[in-house]
């Protein structure tokens, strides 16, 4: 299923491509989701049992806290709800495939932003635990000449991460699209052990090495 | 023997090409996974009580070692289906 929008704004021709459409559904899932859980928990009484429902949400949290606490420290934990919305919508959006929808992360632009937050938190932090001379200072480290490489690996970090999600995603977006148009009818026979691997098994993973380099470079930042 | 061919036709074909070789760099991370892997298991043999940090790490390191072959197959990605060369050539 693919949903372009075509318009004219002040007389130029916009162009949205479906993976874009695509992201703002998942958006539009999440925020579904959020106001559900939300309602739910307000409601949910101390002295009873959980709710199945609840109860998923539950192992979900602290398994995002868990990881938090396990890889930047505990004292980072304020870091969890960043995390955890990353991996929500990384999850959705690699998952949409399985549905019949383009994923959201086989357009390099939705790739990049997220990379690119990823970089800017790490500069920040970097910039708020050094302060001002200690940021420059950390370039130079461990020898002075050594700082275009420095500057050079510092660049490349939010271009490998989002090459690594978008790379992964699109290839199995290629793979499956050349299988359905080459298979036809008997498609279905074929494709659904290449979706487990694809959508299923890549995404989950992709989603899971992602957040994870975000908190070892975020993390490292903040020491 | 090049008759035949428009100029458009053989930059097309040469960019195929190109995407071919650009994919040679799968085997790189094909070898430094597996080999990751193979240490993997080694580690979780040696300590099994450690499984779930061992794969953890594996799955990390794995997943950074496939930078290159990444890099590689979005340059095949481009050739094929952005075409850059036969803008560059339509505009000349």
């Amino acid at each position: 299923m693919e949903i372009n929008i075509e318009t004219n704004l002040f007389g130029k021709e916009i162009f949205i491509p479906d993976t874009v459409v695509n992201s703002w559904i998942v958006l539009i899932i999440l925020t579904i989701f959020a106001l559900i859980v939300n309602n739910k928990i307000k409601k949910a009484s101390t002295d009873e049992k959980p709710s199945a429902f609840l109860n998923v949400v539950e192992v979900l949290v602290e398994k995002v806290d868990g990881l938090v606490k396990s890889t930047m420290g505990p004292d980072k934990i304020f870091f969890a709800p960043y995390i955890l919305t990353l991996v929500m919508f990384l999850l959705i959006a690699n998952l949409f495939g399985l549905v019949g929808f383009t994923p959201p992360t086989s357009d390099y632009s939705v790739t990049f932003t997220l990379a690119l937050m990823t970089f800017f938190l790490t500069q920040y932090y970097s910039f708020k635990t050094s302060g001002f001379l200690g940021y420059f200072k950390n370039f130079t480290e461990p020898m002075a000449f050594l700082t275009p490489l420095n500057i050079l690996g510092e660049l490349a970090n939010p271009i490998s991460l989002s090459f690594r999600l978008f790379g992964n995603i699109l290839s199995g977006v290629i793979i499956m699209g050349l299988l359905y148009s080459a298979l036809g009818y008997l498609a279905p026979i074929f494709t659904p052990i290449l979706h487990a691997y694809f959508d299923v098994f890549s995404g989950v993973l992709q989603t899971f090495i992602f957040s994870m380099l975000t908190m070892i470079f975020i993390g490292g930042a903040m020491d | 023997m090049l008759e035949g061919i428009t100029s458009e036709a053989f930059i097309l074909g040469c960019s195929a090409i190109g995407a071919g070789l650009a994919m040679i760099a799968g085997i790189g991370p094909g070898i430094g996974q597996g080999h990751a892997a193979g240490r993997g298991a080694e580690a979780v043999g040696r300590q099994p009580e450690a499984q779930d940090d061992i794969v953890r790490t594996m799955l990390l390191g794995q997943a950074v070692a496939e930078t290159t072959g990444i890099y590689g197959l979005v340059i095949a990605i481009i050739l094929l289906f952005v075409r850059p060369l036969l803008t560059a050539y339509l505009n000349l």
